[in-house]
This record gives structure tokens, C-alpha cells and sequence, in this order.
């Protein structure tokens, strides 16, 4: 295949490369475009054309557009339960996550003897999806599965920890289970980002006396904020779409938003309700990201 | 020397050794110690849940009735998991899975290595925009592709094929492809690119010969990501087949009429592959994380 090299001087009408990447870069609109335009086709193909659909589908009914769809969907028992349910994890979960990976990505940062293998044991989870994570944490808290039998062992009685009734251990179970399968994502990213971090910062301010916390407060976790911020955004919007670890964890009993358009699409074999949840989902998400996106750069910018 | 002896002088110290302040010391070893508790106690979160679902798994239906489980594999069984394996839908959802995964990484690393090497490489106009764009596709929930999908592979006669899954799954996957392989062509050197051209490489040859070989590391860890991401994808592939299920699909669908057993031996056989995947990936799970997310 002949990709033409392009050379400058045949593209006159533009401005020198741009002197902000540091090599200076071939200029090759020509190949450039090639390589990327099966991306551009595919894309488009498997993302446009579907969200396009999907909001037809969403506001479409027998005759015509409709927001029927979005009524039938808000007046379903489970519809606002789920929302609660969804957004009751996010705003618990998140915290939890964030300091739990910090503290992780610090203690592997002290390089304690065997960092390697906790570095991979604490990794796994980053390959386990919800469904997985849930069925393992089915075998601790299903009636009689590990949980009650080390209480047993104690003499104390079992506990129904998933039971309908029981709504915060029902959750309590749901939340460790997110906890431990999707703190690695954070943790990995922050490990990342704590290595980018030259040690010298860190040893200065320790040589002006500062100790442990206010090193963490003053100076580690502003250099951070790059990392913690896509960690928060990548992970939030990650966190909108768990479902199946509720699935397997208790069945219909704690439903959750993703879970609802599953039970829709595939239960009650209506798409268009289904389209419709789909697209509350994604305009909570993208919502989601702007609002941050906007917060941290605000915040970022005060202090200056 | 003089100072230690100056020192055992004007204190009286009765051991033979010179005085020293041990508190620091000691203060460094309480540290340490402190460290590794903190270590194990993470440790035994991540792990004990793995090895009880292991544990589960590798029992007999028997004793899995047993009330007080035992915590020690004292019963080591196939039964589970022969059962299990033999049950309906669960081979071929394995097949099904491996071949997704397969084709899914194929296909997204014969699109996405070329534009990530022209992101890498080129100031193409529109360069920018494009890279925004991934971003933003990224963010994209899976839910709002697979329900509208579903629709569109009906009408063309893809539903239920492994066909279908491996498309959304590609579409899943592509965004990230493109954003790590830019990532480790930028690591490539472009005077080794530029020397090979010099002694008469064509561009492609130099890419090939030269460029791609550097690379190939890189690449590989892209693509272990990019079939775990498939094999653990479970929404679409629910949606997206009836027949055809990949093996999550084929366990959330059966999830609620089958026995604990099964959802055992299940749940172990999707960790499985987590713990050889991460295994292979550690290396380069901070680097993929580090650079391909700004």
C-alpha cells in the first residue's frame, strides 16, 4: 500500500506543526486519515447509528412519538427504588473506595518485602466482573454459606443476611462486594499516578518538618489530583451500570437503574421501556462526568 | 570512637554496649510491622473470598448441603464442577465466550493498531477532536448500545449470532485499543522508524520490521484487556443473544432456577481466568492506566 509521506511542502495552506508536541511531528493528513477512517466508520456504524435508534425507540410507540414510555417506566413499583437503591451505593461506595485504594497505593508505594505479590493479589478483582463478584460473595452470605457458618462455629445464630426484610444487610452484602471487585480499578490508576510523583516533593517537605498527614494533605494529594479526578469519573460512571452483583447477590430484592432495563428488555420484552431507562442511565452519566469535570477544574483554579 | 567512650563514661551503663538512641530504630521496626499487618489484612479481603468460591467449587453437592461449612478442603470434589460443566448451555457458552473474545481482539487490533499508530505519529487536523471523541464513546454506557442494537440486529438477521456480540464488544473495546497502542507507539523511538527508512524501508516495511516488533509488548497487554473486557461483558450478551450465549450471559440467565452448586461453580469458573490474566498483566497494569487516561 502506498501511504504517501506527504512532505511539507506540499501542504502549503497550513500553519508549521503546531509547537506544542515536543517531537516535531510528520505532517500526513492524507495517511493519517486512512489509518483512522475504518475506526471512524465502525464507530459511527456501532455507536451513532444505534443511539440514534435508541432514542427513537425510547420516545416511540403504535402511533407516533410518545413519552408514554417514560411514563410506564416511572410508575413501575421498582423504578424509583432502583433509583434510590443506585444512587444510595454511588454516594456510600465511592468514599469508601477512594480512601481504602489511596491507603493501598500508599502501602505498596513503602515498598513492604512481598510488594509484588500483594501488588498482584490486590489487582485480581480489576478482572472479575460484577456477576463473578457477586456469585463469589454469594458463597459468605447466602443462609448457608460461609459467613453463618463461621458465626455457628462462635455459637451465635445465623443471620439471613440477603433476606428481603433484612434491607441493610442486603446492602451491606451488595456494597462489599462492589468494594472488593472495583476498589482495584481505583487503586491501580492512583499506583500509576503515585509513580509519575518524583519523591523529592515529598522528601522536601519532610525536610521542613512536615509529617505524614500533612505530606499526604499538602503534598501528595494535590500532584494527584490529575489521577484521582479520571479515577472518580471513569469509576462513577462504572458504578451506574453495576447491576449483576445484585442479581446474584439477592435476586429482584435490591434492584438497581441497569438492572431494571435487563428485567424490561428481557423479562417483560418491552424495548422501548427499555430504550427509555437506557437513556436516563446515560444522561445521568454524562451529566455525571460534566459535573465533575466542572467541579475540579473550578476547584482547581481557586487557589491560584 | 572517642565519642563513645566519652559517652559510657558519663552515663552509667551497665551492658557493654555504647549508647545509643534505639528510639528511631525501634520506631522504623513498629513501622514496618504495622505495614505488613496492614498488608495481610488487605491481602485477606482480596483473597479469602477467591479461595472460599474455590473452595465451594471443588466440593461435593454433599457437602456443600452440610450446615457449619468446613473452611478446609477436606472434601475435594469434581462433582461441582462436572455438573456444572455438563449442564445445558454451559460448553457451548464456553466456546461461545473463547470465540467472542478471540474475534473481538482480532478485530479490534486490525482497526485500532493503524489509528492508534496515526494518533502516535501524525498532526493530522482533527486530531483532537478524534481523541475526544474516543473519550467521550468511552463513557458510553453499554446498556444504551445494546438495547437499540438488539433491534438493528434483528431487522439484519445478526441477533443471536457470536457475529453480534463480537461487534458491540469490538465497539466496547476500540476506544481503548486505540488510546493504549497510541500510548506505546509513542514509546517507540521515531529515529529507529526514520533510520530503517533511511537504509530503504518502505514506510510499511519500516513499521512492520522495525516499529511493530517494539511494540509487540505493549500490544499484547492491550489485547489481554481487551478479552478480558469480552469475557466479562454480560449485559450485551444477554441482550444481544437467545441461543448463542457467551458463558455469563448463559449464568445470569439461569441465575434464578438453579441450585447454589451450579452458581458455585460458576462464579469459579468466570474467576479463573481473572487470576492467569493479572498474572500476565501486573507488569503493565499501571503503565496501561498511567498513560492511556488524561
Amino acid at each position: 500500500m502506498a501511504a504517501p509521506d506527504a512532505p511539507a511542502a506540499a501542504r502549503p495552506q497550513l500553519p508549521p506543526a503546531r509547537p506544542k508536541g515536543r517531537p516535531p511531528r510528520r505532517k500526513g493528513n492524507s495517511a493519517a486519515l486512512l489509518l483512522i477512517a475504518p475506526s471512524i466508520v465502525f464507530m459511527t456504524l456501532l455507536f451513532g447509528w444505534p443511539m440514534v435508534s435508541g432514542i427513537l425507540q425510547a420516545f416511540g410507540g403504535p402511533q407516533g412519538l410518545t413519552t408514554a414510555n417514560f411514563t410506564r417506566m416511572a410508575q413501575d413499583p421498582y423504578f424509583w427504588s432502583s433509583v434510590g437503591n443506585t444512587l444510595l451505593l454511588i454516594v456510600v461506595m465511592i468514599p469508601i473506595q477512594f480512601v481504602l485504594a489511596l491507603a493501598m497505593a500508599l502501602l505498596i508505594r513503602a515498598k513492604p518485602r512481598g510488594s509484588s505479590a500483594y501488588f498482584y493479589i490486590w489487582a485480581i478483582p480489576l478482572a472479575v466482573s460484577d456477576l463473578a463478584a457477586g456469585l463469589v460473595w454469594l458463597t459468605v452470605f447466602t443462609d448457608r454459606g460461609y459467613l453463618n457458618s463461621l458465626l455457628a462455629s462462635f455459637g451465635l445464630d445465623p443471620v439471613s443476611w440477603l433476606a428481603y426484610d433484612n434491607y441493610p444487610s442486603m446492602f451491606g452484602a451488595v456494597l462489599i462486594a462492589e468494594v472488593w471487585r472495583a476498589t482495584s480499578l481505583v487503586f491501580v490508576i492512583v499506583v500509576a499516578g503515585l509513580q509519575s510523583i518524583p519523591k523529592d516533593y515529598e522528601e522536601a517537605a519532610g525536610v521542613f518538618g512536615a509529617n505524614f498527614w500533612s505530606r499526604l494533605w499538602h503534598v501528595t494529594l494535590p500532584l494527584l489530583r490529575p489521577s484521582l479526578q479520571t479515577a472518580l469519573i471513569l469509576r462513577t460512571i462504572l458504578a451506574f451500570q453495576t447491576f449483576a452483583v445484585a442479581l446474584a447477590l439477592t435476586g429482584q430484592n435490591f434492584p438497581l437503574v441497569v438492572g431494571e432495563t435487563y428485567r424490561w428488555y428481557t423479562g417483560l420484552q418491552d424495548p422501548n421501556v427499555a430504550s427509555a431507562l437506557a437513556l436516563v442511565v446515560m444522561a445521568v452519566s454524562m451529566v455525571t462526568a460534566v459535573g465533575y469535570l466542572k467541579l475540579l477544574r473550578d476547584q482547581s483554579e481557586a487557589p491560584r | 570512637m572517642s565519642h563513645a567512650t566519652t559517652s559510657k563514661a558519663t552515663t552509667p551503663a551497665s551492658r557493654g554496649e555504647p549508647e545509643v538512641d534505639r528510639r528511631p530504630l525501634a520506631r522504623r521496626r513498629r513501622n514496618r510491622i504495622l505495614l505488613q499487618a496492614a498488608c495481610i489484612l488487605i491481602t485477606l479481603f482480596m483473597a479469602v473470598p477467591i479461595y472460599l468460591i474455590a473452595l465451594a467449587a471443588m466440593s461435593s453437592r454433599q457437602s456443600l448441603q452440610k450446615f457449619p461449612l468446613s473452611f478446609i478442603p477436606d472434601n475435594f470434589s469434581t462433582e461441582t464442577m462436572q455438573t456444572f460443566l455438563q449442564s445445558t448451555g454451559i460448553l457451548g457458552g464456553l466456546i461461545n465466550s473463547v470465540q467472542v473474545g478471540v474475534f473481538t481482539l482480532v478485530l479490534s487490533l486490525v482497526i485500532g493498531v493503524p489509528a492508534g499508530y496515526a494518533v502516535a505519529r501524525f498532526a493530522f487536523r482533527g486530531r483532537d477532536p478524534y481523541q475526544l471523541f474516543l473519550l467521550f464513546t468511552r463513557a458510553l454506557p453499554i446498556v444504551v448500545l445494546s438495547v437499540p442494537l438488539a433491534q438493528l440486529f434483528l431487522q439484519t438477521g445478526l441477533y443471536d449470532s457470536v457475529l453480534a456480540v463480537v461487534l458491540l464488544h469490538t465497539a466496547l473495546a476500540l476506544p481503548t485499543t486505540i488510546l493504549i497502542t497510541a500510548s506505546v507507539f509513542l514509546g517507540v523511538p521515531r529515529d529507529v522508524e526514520e533510520a530503517a527508512r533511511i537504509f530503504g524501508c518502505s514506510p510499511v516495511q519500516a513499521f512492520l520490521k522495525v516499529v511493530m516488533p517494539m511494540a509487540v509488548p505493549g500490544i499484547a497487554a492491550a489485547s489481554i484487556f481487551t478479552f478480558v473486557m469480552s469475557w466479562n461483558e454480560v449485559l450485551g450478551a444477554s441482550i444481544l443473544t437467545l441461543n448463542q450465549r457467551t458463558l455469563p450471559a448463559q449464568v445470569l440467565s439461569s441465575l434464578a432456577e438453579s441450585p447454589l452448586a451450579y452458581r458455585f461453580a460458576g462464579g469459579f469458573l468466570l474467576v479463573v481466568p481473572a487470576l492467569v490474566f493479572i498474572f500476565f498483566m501486573r507488569r503493565y497494569l499501571t503503565n496501561m492506566w498511567g498513560s492511556t487516561i488524561r
